[in-house]
């Protein structure tokens, strides 16, 4: 328990499925930053190497495919772990939510902090599977409480929808202040 | 004592006492709850902290960072699920005690461990200070950029078993915070032509999607669970007493906490760990450890409540933060406009002495209402784990979109949540990507501004301070390396992998 790792274990790493793939990527990103240091970073004539504005991507982006290459070398020397696949598919997976909470934020705009808070939280609690009475009561009420909390008391700068602009006047100004 | 009479005064404001109160309470439920621990509350409140004055803004999100450890003491003792990720040894010893049927034992030693571990980490802070403000000021740009050098290896090195992968993702959050515009020159660094990368790429943005969007995606993909933790019933003040019995290992462990948490890079796991095993060398029952020893209990909990305390020191005293949670406590006081660093002892002594009082208040508040609330807390962490991610995607849509108002910060925010599920699932570190952002930052402005003095490189360690950081540099890399030779002799195979598990994060 006391001794976690030895140096062959440093390379032949306890790793999770999927591992080599995230190796591959990373290695892949670094090599292509650094492809593009010259296009991307500009020189200074007449500075010196460290004050260039090129001199610190460099080095992180060396760096990081130094240790993307070395890591890859542990991956590809340690024995093979089924569920590779598998694990890249969870990976896409999350891509949905990702995608949900963009969407989100696309259209809090639109439909206000209030409507678009509340939907939300109801649908993506519907889509997760629940679909008691009671969760779906507790998810709205705490979206509610998320937005007065944020928006009417601490006052956080956070989207009046444009659907408000609908409203009669007093209401309006209403719910463009406080929801 | 004029400047700790300042600080008390800073502190006696009912919106301070709230933000304490509130940051303190809610601390401790983040921290019970599993799968949210206080980087993710942290990340989530930072940009609603900006628009409070520092001293409240800093006291809330101090009194989160504070009171976890505390709360995530509970399910690794009752349910032998850490509630951070900082609470692991602590289950190796509390949930046995729970199946031996001593579970009110087992918290009311956790609490009391952690209150001692917590105060013991505060005096030392406030006796240090003296000392701070005169080896402040000795600290030039030199001096700091070595010290955020010293930072990256440290948090590269401490990642013991994946130290390729940290390497690498310290050189990505270096990488990160070089695009956009170069504020000296002028000339686009990696922005291919978008505006939006002008700026360059949000610290804010990143550690939101790091930690809170992709803990909720995590939680997400996952299948649905509850945590079941069963009242405990019982005594608290048992665990006092049997504190009392154990001061050494206390003390002891409160020291690891100490000067672990002092060191960049290294912070509660570390010290927990040593504290542990220095305290199964000592004891007279190490066949105990591991299956209910108080000590061990003891041990890991004083050695991780000590360690906010004094990472705190290189933050407030050089402007370096140690670990995640400080990296984004140093954004508030930038916004702020209050620069941590030598020149904060001298001009905001006040500010420094009220955070030194918080954490004490902090610390009594956390202790007397753990003592009576522990049943609730047990009733709290029953939310259901996709439950508890939709509402952590939710919250972060505020923190994310009250930066800036901007629709692009949720993109890049949503992209760095992929990457973040990606690191936790594959159990990759994520905290080397923040530390490399904002150490990377203090190592180009800090050479930069100390260039002007160098005419040779040698000239860089010819100052006391920056010869000994120069030293320690040195000093780190050939105990590493020693490490390396001697594992390679004598290979230990019983290896606790899931210990340094980042999903808890």
């Amino acid at each position: 328990m006391l001794r976690f790792q030895t140096l062959q274990q440093m390379f032949q790493r306890y790793r999770r499925p999927g591992d080599i793939v995230f190796a591959w990527l990373a290695l892949a990103f670094a090599v292509f930053m650094l492809s593009q240091l010259w296009d991307q970073t500009a020189w200074r004539n007449g500075q010196k190497l460290i004050a260039q504005p090129r001199f610190w991507p460099a080095v992180s982006l060396g760096g990081m495919a130094f240790f993307a290459a070395l890591h890859l070398i542990g991956s590809m020397v340690s024995e093979r772990i089924e569920g590779r696949w598998r694990e890249v598919l969870t990976w896409v997976r999350a891509l949905e939510f990702a995608i949900w909470f963009i969407l989100y934020a696309v259209l809090v705009p639109f439909v206000g902090y209030l409507i678009g808070t509340v939907g939300f939280v109801i649908l993506l609690t519907l889509r997760m599977g629940y679909r008691s009475r009671l969760m779906l009561i507790s998810a709205a009420l705490i979206a509610f409480a998320i937005v007065v909390l944020f928006r009417t008391l601490l006052h956080v700068s956070l989207p009046a929808g444009q659907i408000y602009e609908a409203l009669p006047d007093g209401l309006r100004q209403f719910m463009l202040t406080y929801f | 004592m004029e400047n700790l009479l300042a600080g008390a005064e800073m502190l006696m404001r009912w919106d301070v006492m709230l933000a304490l109160f509130i940051g303190s309470i809610g601390g401790v439920v983040i921290g019970a709850i599993p799968g949210v621990g206080p980087a993710v509350a942290i990340a989530i409140l930072l940009p609603a902290t900006f628009s409070l004055d520092p001293i409240v803004g800093l006291t809330m999100l101090l009194g989160i960072y504070g009171s976890s450890m505390y709360g995530g003491a509970i399910p690794a003792v009752l349910i032998n699920t850490p509630g951070t990720a900082v609470n692991a040894l602590t289950s190796y010893d509390g949930f046995p005690m729970t199946k031996k049927g001593e579970a009110h034992r087992a918290v009311s030693i956790a609490y009391s461990a952690s209150f001692w571990g917590g105060i013991f980490g505060i005096l030392c802070l406030i006796l240090l200070s003296p000392v701070l403000a005169w080896v402040a000021p000795m600290f030039g740009s030199r001096e700091i950029f070595l010290a955020a050098l010293l930072g990256i290896f440290l948090v590269i090195l401490a990642h013991r078993g994946q130290i390729m992968a940290a390497g690498m993702l310290a050189m990505f959050g270096i990488f990160l915070q070089t695009v956009g515009l170069d504020a000296v020159t002028y000339t686009q660094r990696y922005t291919f032509g978008f505006s939006f990368l002008s700026s360059g790429i949000n610290l804010i943005v990143v550690v939101l999607g790091l930690f809170a969007l992709s803990q909720a995606f995590f939680l997400l993909t996952k299948p649905d669970s509850t945590p079941d933790a069963k009242p405990v019933s019982g005594r608290m003040s048992v665990g006092i007493k049997e504190l009392l019995r154990n001061k050494r290992v206390a003390t002891v462990a409160a020291s690891f906490g100490v000067i672990l948490g002092m060191i960049p890079g290294t912070g509660e796991f570390t010290a927990q760990f040593m504290s542990y095993t220095y305290a199964q060398k000592t004891s007279k029952t190490p066949e105990l450890f591991g299956n209910g020893s108080p000590e061990g209990l003891i041990a890991s909990e004083a050695a991780n409540n000590a360690v906010p305390a004094a990472a705190m020191i290189p933050l407030l005293a050089l402007g370096i933060p140690g670990e995640a949670l400080t990296a984004m406590m140093l954004s508030v006081f930038y916004v702020h406009n209050v620069i941590p660093g030598p020149q904060l002892f001298q001009n905001n002594i006040d500010l420094v002495y009220g955070l030194y009082l918080a954490l004490i208040l902090l610390n009594v508040i956390v202790f007397v209402f753990l003592l009576f609330s522990t049943n609730l807390m047990t009733k709290i962490i029953r939310v259901p784990t996709r439950f508890l991610g939709v509402m952590i995607l939710v919250l972060s849509f505020v923190g994310v979109y009250s930066l800036r108002n901007s629709l692009t910060d949720c993109m890049i925010a949503a992209a760095f949540g992929v990457l973040g599920l990606i690191l936790k699932r594959l159990n990759l570190p994520i905290v080397p990507i923040i530390l490399g952002m904002v150490l990377g930052g203090i190592m180009e402005v800090k050479l930069r501004s100390a260039m002007p003095r160098l005419k040779t490189p040698l000239d860089m360690i010819d100052r006391p301070i920056a010869f000994i950081l120069f030293l320690m540099i040195l000093l780190v890399i050939a105990m590493h390396i020693r490490t390396l030779f001697r594992e390679y002799r004598a290979p230990a195979t019983n290896a606790d992998h899931d210990i340094h598990d980042t999903q808890q994060r």
